[in-house]
């Protein structure tokens, strides 16, 4: 019992992050049909400006709240930057190409990202500096940070406002209009570069604050750390329907919960053959269960047709 | 003086073609002499990359099927390789078996990869290999304990070379006053690999199989509408592609002695990706032609570590770094400049190649 | 006329959600005739075609082919039956030349692999020599002789029209379907659009075909069916159908029948 709900309030707190990521791939596949490759890439740009951001800071003496806004904000607004630069430099040019191209092109831009991080954070791991003295309660035998319950609770705000921006706000409505018909929106009076642009921008920001949270959860930041995290939040997206914001909420909160159970009862459930270690291995298990099985996710709609 | 016409006129032909044949034959002591023996060992690795794009050509530039997991067949093939000639399980089996059981194993490799993807478009089909791709890297990575199989990180060491009776390519050997050192013994190999490699996508370009492939490409559901089995025909593509793959596998084991996963992960994926799409999709010479520039260049630009040093007076970008980013770079400016490759497909005339090869 | 049945569709639906596309449609195509199949847009006509050559699975219903029941079976299971189709909006192989297209419809109907292909052995080279002469010759017989080796994709609309027929009639079909042969062509393109099918036919081939050109497909078909909101609303001799209220009244409205 005390390891399954160990675990299980991990795999939410862990969750709700790959959640936030998630979003950002499920708008742009929403409105563009293009795996933004570059996501992951793009939140741990946001991350390591945190890092940065903190570790700048940390001497200034200033209460860790403020250094936690600083170093979001100066990362959110980074990261608002770069998306809104790939998608009027790499992607928007694309628009109307056979479908490999805009995929080679998010390659593309992700090799770049990452290494363009190693040239100027190197590519050793950067620690964060000692901010929050860590304190915990306990809940069913098991043990929930305040940081844990921090992340969760902003990652479940974020996600709520999103939800609500989206249903109710114009350009929300706009959003959502591109989505179904690009064209008919455009007629409609809707600019579709700008609500396309903004999809990005909103994308990217909020990955901001989830590279934030991943630098808080596990104290270290590194070039490459993208990848894993864009690969699972995809995977996330996709288990939940992608190009369905709620269900970018659900698979992400699905997923960790998922990841966090099997590693945990991966040794008893293998004899012992297969530990941890492979933990990594069930994101993409997932994915492919639900692409070959369920490709629309749990929330999207299922397509009878061959055609 | 147009140089491709030499090649296409009748007389001039041979002269063209025996030139070429000469200077790939000379080219490792040439290389040597210039350059050093470290650049011999580069253009023999380029050869076999040139086998594993062109493999990586039949999924992606034939039938349009977007693998980002492609090197996971080159380890299968190598790993084949290598726990059965390597002091790994103390067996010791000849090259003339493994190779063809190293590609039958990465064939079958290729089926199972292959079969949950069909149903996948472009973006998910890339995913979906890619996430098989790193499976097999964990796996490999981790297949050492409760019982070691691929010795995990550490890698297999000491792979046999490639001999046959007491003649080894591992050692150095002199004919005709000239001396041949264990990597040109493989580049040697390598060339004849390779060239066969070129012979056989040509020849399946050129045929049923290969129209049928190019016809899922540009429109899957007419190619169903008109008899096709997509099915089957994709999973051909998978196998043949994987194919390519194991060979240069064993190929890559038994020269370099060791493996470890470490060469095989996503960025390799992703570079003999680059080789087949800067070469131009689906042109088998534009691809071979993207092989030997990718592996040769990244290490050209290995000079630019001591020429930053007396330029700048320290070396400010890592080269591997530097590689990589340039890497990047171009698989954008590519996609938007010229998405079509270095060396686009050029229209080969149908029915007339059957009349000439005869 | 052949009196015996070569296509017989009974009772076919098939919803899209809560639409319903086809609702207990029936028809049945003679053995040599050419049918006609017509009705406003949005009537299911192309649905119909897909069910009929397999690219949509029907909800309920049974499809017989030459006395085969071929209901859910694959696209290139049903071409192999002997159903070869044209689309609405064209769907060549634009990478490939107009030669290649058609040499590609008789991939159905060889059988060289990648063993034959990589060793190139004789079969396989007789193989394709005679694969490229049937498509040399249905390139004549569809007057597209001279543009052997354009790639499709730069083709004049009407040749692409032309194509898709070659290319289809390359798989040796009992039935030839097509959707909308004649869209977007001018008088004489049509006419001599007719013309060949009219040859086709005579060469043996049963025709199923939908078209809005009014006079193309009255003139030349021996049957007719009638599509409006999924539903056939008349089937019959074309001047029989001409003159039902019912048809008229789905083509321009209640009031004039």
């Amino acid at each position: 019992m005390d390891i399954f709900a160990q675990q299980l309030i991990n795999g939410l707190v862990l969750g709700s992050i790959y959640a936030l990521v998630a979003l950002g791939y499920t708008m742009v596949y929403g409105i563009l049909g293009l795996i933004n490759f570059a996501h992951g890439d793009i939140t741990m740009i946001g991350a390591l400006v945190a890092l940065t951001i903190l570790q700048g800071l940390a001497a200034a003496g200033l209460p860790a709240p403020v250094l936690l806004v600083v170093a979001g904000g100066g990362a959110m607004i980074v990261c608002a930057a770069l998306g809104l630069s790939i998608e009027r430099v790499a992607y928007r040019p694309l628009r109307r190409a056979p479908r490999l191209a805009p995929l080679i092109t998010a390659i593309g831009v992700s090799i770049l990202l990452q290494y363009s991080a190693a040239l100027v954070w190197g590519k050793q791991y950067i620690a964060l500096p000692k901010l929050l003295e860590p304190s915990a309660i306990d809940i069913a035998g098991a043990q929930l940070t305040t940081l844990q319950l921090a992340i969760f609770l902003l990652a479940c705000a974020i996600m709520a406002a999103l939800l609500w921006f989206i249903k109710t706000s114009r350009m929300g409505r706009a959003m959502r209009a591109t989505e179904q018909n690009p064209d008919v929106a455009g007629l409609m009076g809707v600019n579709t570069n700008s609500v396309i642009a903004f999809t990005f921008v909103l994308g990217s920001a909020i990955g901001a604050i989830a590279g934030l949270m991943i630098i808080l959860y596990y104290g270290i930041g590194h070039y490459f750390m993208g990848f894993m995290l864009g690969l699972k939040a995809f995977t996330a997206a996709v288990l939940g329907g992608i190009g369905n914001v709620g269900g970018a909420v659900l698979g992400g909160l699905l997923l960790g919960v998922i990841e966090s159970l099997a590693s945990g009862y991966i040794g008893d459930l293998s004899g012992g053959v297969l530990g941890s270690n492979y933990r990594d291995i069930f994101a993409f298990l997932v994915l492919v269960l639900v692409l070959v099985l369920r490709p629309s996710g749990l929330l999207g709609q299922q397509n009878g047709d061959r055609a | 003086m147009n140089i491709a016409a030499l090649f296409n006129d009748r007389h001039y032909r041979w002269f063209a073609w025996g030139a070429v044949v000469l200077v790939l034959l000379a080219l490792p002591f040439i290389t040597e002499a210039v350059l050093g023996r470290s650049w011999v060992r580069i253009i023999a690795v380029s050869l076999l990359f040139v086998m594993l794009a062109l493999g990586l050509n039949i999924v992606v530039g034939f039938a349009g099927l977007l693998d980002l997991g492609y090197i996971a067949f080159f380890a299968v093939g190598a790993y084949s390789y290598a726990l059965l000639a390597s002091p790994q399980f103390a067996v010791h089996w000849p090259f003339l078996l493994l190779l063809p059981l190293g590609a039958a194993i990465a064939a079958v490799f290729g089926i199972l990869l292959g079969a949950p993807t069909l149903r996948l478009r472009g973006d998910y089909l890339a995913i979906v290999t890619l996430g098989f791709g790193e499976i097999i890297r964990v796996f490999l990575n981790n297949l050492n304990r409760p019982v070691n199989i691929t010795n995990g990180p550490q890698g297999i060491t000491l792979i046999d070379p490639l001999q046959m009776g007491g003649f080894s390519l591992a050692q150095t050997h002199s004919f005709a006053g000239l001396t041949f050192s264990p990597v040109h013994n493989y580049y040697f190999v390598f060339l004849v690999c390779a060239a066969l490699t070129i012979a056989l996508s040509l020849r399946l370009q050129n045929s049923r199989i290969g129209r049928a492939w190019v016809a899922i490409r540009d429109d899957e559901l007419a190619a169903s509408a008109m008899g096709i089995n997509t099915r089957n025909v994709k999973l051909l593509a998978f196998a043949m592609g994987a194919t390519f793959g194991g060979v240069a596998g064993g190929l890559f084991a038994s020269f370099q002695g060791f493996i470890s996963p470490e060469s095989f992960q996503l960025i390799d994926s992703i570079m003999v990706l680059c080789m087949v799409v800067l070469g131009g999709m689906g042109n088998v010479a534009g691809v071979a032609l993207g092989a030997v520039l990718l592996t040769a260049l990244p290490e050209a630009l290995r000079y630019i570590g001591p020429l930053q040093q007396r330029w700048f007076g320290g070396v400010l970008v890592d080269p591997a770094d530097l590689r990589m980013l340039l890497f990047g770079l171009a698989l954008v400016l590519m996609m938007l400049l010229r998405p079509e490759g270095l060396w686009p497909v050029r229209r080969r005339q149908a029915g007339k190649g059957n009349a000439d090869a005869g | 006329m052949p009196a015996d049945i070569l296509l017989a569709a009974s009772g076919i639906c098939k919803h899209f959600g809560g639409l319903a596309a086809l609702s207990d449609v029936s028809i049945s195509v003679r053995r040599g005739e050419i049918f006609g199949l017509i009705g406003p847009n949005g009537a299911g006509k192309t649905t119909l075609f897909n069910v009929l050559t397999g690219l949509t699975v029907p909800d309920v219903g049974k499809l017989t082919f030459d006395g085969r029941r071929i209901e859910g079976l694959k696209p290139h299971a049903v071409a192999g039956h002997g159903i070869a189709r044209t689309f609405q909006n064209i769907r060549l192989f634009g990478s490939m030349t107009t030669l290649e297209n058609v040499m590609l419809g008789r991939h159905l109907r060889s059988n060289t692999g990648v063993l034959g292909a990589v060793f190139r052995t004789r079969a396989a080279v007789a193989e394709e020599l005679a694969i490229t002469r049937r498509a040399r010759e249905l390139l004549d017989y569809c007057g597209l002789a001279a543009r052997a080796d354009d790639l499709a994709r730069d083709l004049p609309y009407g040749d692409q029209r032309r194509l898709e027929i070659a290319r289809a009639l390359a798989t040796d079909p009992q039935l030839l379907a097509l959707d909308e042969p004649a869209a977007g062509m001018n008088a004489t393109e049509t006419a001599a659009l007719k013309a060949l099918l009219e040859r086709i036919r005579e060469d043996g081939i049963t025709l199923l075909l939908i078209e809005h050109d009014m006079k193309l497909v009255m003139g030349l078909s021996h049957s007719v069916a009638v599509l409006d909101y999924g539903e056939k609303i008349a089937e019959g001799e074309p001047e029989a159908v001409q003159r039902n209220p019912r048809v008229i009244e789905a083509y321009l409205g209640s009031g004039f029948a």
